[in-house]
């Protein structure tokens, strides 16, 4: 079951898409949401999709069964997915349908808000029409509203609701069927407030950033925790700024992280080069969105995996790391932070526009399962005086903190420089520290996770994703199988120091093998080449800004030839 | 107690009769007059000649990127406050590469003593004009003689509120250690810029061109914002050295609930994730 809210921004589609999803998730359904909008603050045509099902989809689906059309642009340009059987709540003062449209479903829902108190409660009309067609109560999204909204305001939009459930009511019987609700507890949480959570149940306590779509929603989820929690957000002035700014922090002993996109993480590749240079732990989310420049701002892709593989000079150690799906990426950033502190390396997390903004029902996750080890230098083994950079077998020196121990001084330095952190220009000493950054390498390479594998070691079919693509290219998979297809997925959640050993198992057992990514050139399938030797047979690629859907995948294989 | 002298580490890489030693001699004097053990200080610097300073001096240091010497500061600031945290950097590393960060610092009002070195040349990199280089000055790019009108950082720091602001000179020890003490106990943002002769590669503003100029006005009402805006008018014919205003405002921590209260430094407080299973019920 799908509903499509569409509108001009400004129009309030989020309040219609959170509540509605909201009450979906509290009266047990597994719900996902998704938003597609523009960059602007008012106007243009922005949507929400929400897919009901029994179990918690992976991905929006096209085919929508329920539309919402706040302006008649809605309308026209989500008819054509709109099933024979489907229904559109509209409001007839303001969008007119053609007359031979019978699909419609007329709601005076800025008379009928006007009503209860004020036009603008038109959306919780519209909320209380769809749970009407849906053969809901209104009682858990006014519980909902009296949780979001003062008494005042709780009340009339409660009553808002009412009128736009009891005018579908009282003409229409329940049209749609939803699936039996689950009985396990679940909440309903989208990207950016996930990695924000995690993050700081992972100890982080300082995040320094630049407010830029669609990263700002970390951000945001940090910034409204400082009040009771031991964490600082300062707004930065710019990304160079906001990178630097998290590196001081780490340095003097704080888990700290930044975010951006793609634009502001160019701007950041310099300090992003420094944490590498004075090995200092630091996290960067990059919420990828379209280039080059600035792009497509609100919108989604997978095209800054070259960029933040080779980002920034010289040659360092890095890890990178990508959002897969909620569920595993609550644990993972709590990874990047445990990796960024072992080996003190910048540790890239790659997520996008499309993990950012989705919502999904989820079962509550295990905090005992995050981890938050320092891997600093216990004064039983300080050997003075002490060395920043003191050679070590794995290329990993102790590290201690400024101010740590009496005596004691820690020296970070952006040349090159001795086991005391001093400037130096021999070539021996050079080369040797160097060297000792890349091994690092070694050990960091054995802590990437192989790709998760759904599907069996041999078959027709081997499609391989990566990053948030992850339900998208699962739901497909399904869809291949039930046609009679042998299909393995194989997805990639750590992508640098790339794992190869699943791979190299996998690739010649299938005659087929398909890379499916949102950019233009094949970007992980070229790293695969390089680490591997391996080639893809076919490239599934999509560039326009938009998520894949899955019958998109399911079309480019079996027309494949 | 440190002495002075114990502040000192390796050979420098500076020219002789460089601004720099004298600025160097200064900070460590006053570090050792006001008791800051080597491991409570923190300098950072960016890159430059003047920047080379956390290598000549042992304390803590963070030599980081040209320009960008202030945001690792703040961060060290936010994250361990027991820190005495210093910045030293030169005039193009400051004001030039990084003179977004040098405004936005000031906004913020950290509690940070911030020593610019103002040779008004660029050193490393063989004598090209800086920020603050005057008008006229001919180099080995500006050919025609510096064209643009100079960068005063006084005055620009004053308009972005800044509460503590001096000039001083290479050539006056004392007083630049006094100052850099004075600055050092300043609770919030501390500007010293400190005009220092480059022998080097500024042939315009020697040791003789400020002798002539440098002068200590009569007395200056530190608290008058005017006032300290007219003196940081004055360069040419006569250049006034001293405090030029003074003015305790609330610091960039003390509004942040997580900093204020003081407790054990941010960074390294002890903590388990468990604790906060909580955070997802708002989801619930």
């Amino acid at each position: 079951m799908n509903i499509l809210i569409g509108g001009a921004a400004g129009q309030g589609l989020d309040t219609i898409a959170h509540l509605l999803g909201k009450s979906l998730q509290r009266f047990g359904f597994g719900v996902l949401t998704s938003k597609d909008y523009m960059s602007r603050v008012r106007g243009g045509h922005n949507f929400s999709c929400l897919r009901i099902e029994q179990e918690t989809p992976w991905a929006s689906a096209q085919e929508i069964q329920l539309l919402i059309a706040l302006n008649e642009e809605t309308y026209s340009l989500h008819k054509g997915n709109l099933t024979p059987q489907g229904r559109i709540i509209f409001d007839p003062d303001h969008v007119s349908l053609p007359n031979e449209e019978k699909r419609g479903l007329p709601i005076a829902l800025r008379e009928l808000a006007k009503e209860a108190g004020a036009a603008i409660m038109a959306n919780s009309v519209a909320v209380g029409a769809a749970l009407a067609l849906l053969g809901l109560t209104t009682n858990v999204t006014e519980q909902l509203l009296h949780e979001v909204f003062a008494q005042k305001i709780a009340t009339s939009n409660g009553k808002a609701l009412r009128a736009g459930y009891d005018e579908v009511a009282k003409t229409n019987h329940t049209y749609f069927t939803l699936p039996a609700p689950m009985e396990k507890k679940q909440i309903f949480i989208d990207g950016n407030s996930l990695l924000g959570m995690s993050a700081l149940a992972s100890g982080c306590r300082f995040l320094s950033a630049y407010p830029m779509t669609p990263a700002t929603g970390i951000m945001t989820y940090l910034a409204a925790k400082q009040e009771n929690h031991d964490v600082v957000v300062e707004q930065a002035e710019d990304e160079i700024a906001a990178i630097n700014m998290a590196l001081g922090a780490s340095y003097t002993g704080a888990r700290a992280m930044t975010c951006t996109s793609g634009g502001g993480f160019a701007l950041m590749t310099e300090g992003l080069s420094l944490a590498g240079m004075t090995e200092t732990p630091l996290v960067i989310v990059v919420a990828m969105r379209p280039g080059p420049a600035t792009g497509l701002p609100t919108r989604t892709g997978q095209a800054d995996l070259e960029f933040v593989l080779h980002a920034g000079h010289g040659e360092f150690p890095r890890a990178v790391l990508s959002a897969t799906h909620l569920e595993d990426a609550f644990y993972r950033i709590n990874k990047a932070f445990e990796l960024a502190d072992k080996y003190q390396i910048p540790v890239i997390f790659l997520s996008d526009q499309d993990f950012a903004d989705t919502v999904r029902t989820l079962p509550p996750f295990d905090f005992t399962l995050l981890q938050h080890n320092r891997y600093l230098l216990d004064d039983d083994v300080l050997t003075s005086p002490y060395q920043r950079y003191l050679f070590t077998d794995d290329g990993i020196s102790p590290r201690a903190l400024p101010g740590q121990f009496a005596g004691e001084v820690v020296l970070a330095d952006s040349d090159e420089h001795d086991e005391d952190g001093h400037i130096i220009e021999d070539a021996e000493a050079r080369a040797r520290m160097s060297e000792k950054r890349q091994k690092k390498l070694v050990a960091l390479a054995a802590e990437m996770s192989e790709p998760e594998v759904d599907g069996a070691d041999e078959g027709d079919l081997l499609l391989i994703g990566w990053g948030s693509t992850y339900g998208v290219i699962k739901e497909a998979t399904h869809a291949l199988r039930a046609q009679g297809q042998r299909v393995t997925h194989v997805h990639f959640a750590d992508l640098w120091p790339l794992p190869t050993a699943t791979i190299n198992k996998l690739f010649s057992h299938f005659p087929h093998s398909v890379c499916v990514e949102g950019n233009a050139t094949g970007q992980f399938a070229k790293l695969l080449r390089r680490e591997t030797g391996h080639l893809v047979d076919q490239l599934i690629l999509k560039y326009d800004g938009r998520p894949f859907w899955a019958n998109e995948i399911v079309k480019e294989v079996i027309n494949y030839d | 107690m440190t002495k002075a002298q114990e502040y000192l580490t390796s050979e420098t890489a500076w020219c002789p009769g460089c601004g720099n030693f004298a600025i160097r001699d200064a900070v460590a004097a006053a570090l050792a007059e006001l008791d800051f053990a080597p491991h409570q200080v923190l300098m950072c610097s960016g890159i430059g000649q003047a920047a080379k300073m956390p290598h000549y001096l042992r304390v803590n240091g963070f030599n980081g990127l040209h320009g960008r010497a202030l945001p690792p500061a703040l961060g060290a600031r936010i994250a361990n406050s027991s820190l005495k945290v210093i910045v030293e950097s030169g005039d193009g590393d400051t004001y030039g590469e990084g003179g977004n960060h040098f405004i936005h610092t000031i906004r913020r009002n950290p509690d940070i003593a911030h020593f610019v070195h103002n040779n008004q040349v660029y050193g490393l990199t063989k004598g090209q004009a800086s920020p603050t280089s005057d008008e006229g000055m001919k180099t080995n790019v500006q050919t025609f003689g510096v064209t643009l009108p100079p960068f005063n950082p006084l005055a620009t720091a004053l308009v972005m509120g800044a509460g503590f602001i001096a000039r001083c000179y290479s050539g006056e020890k004392e007083h630049l250690k006094e100052t850099i003490k004075k600055a050092l106990l300043f609770p919030g943002y501390a500007l010293v810029d400190i005009l220092q002769p480059c022998p080097s590669f500024n042939k315009l503003n020697t040791y003789a061109w400020y002798k002539e100029r440098v002068y200590h006005p009569a007395s200056i009402d530190t608290d008058n914002w005017q006032a300290a805006m007219a003196l940081s008018q004055e360069w040419g014919q006569k250049i006034p050295l001293g405090i030029f205003y003074q003015v305790e405002h609330p610091t960039f921590i003390s509004h942040f609930p997580a900093l204020a209260a003081q407790e054990s430094p941010l960074g390294t407080r002890s903590f388990e994730p468990h604790t906060l299973a909580h955070l997802q019920e708002e989801f619930s």
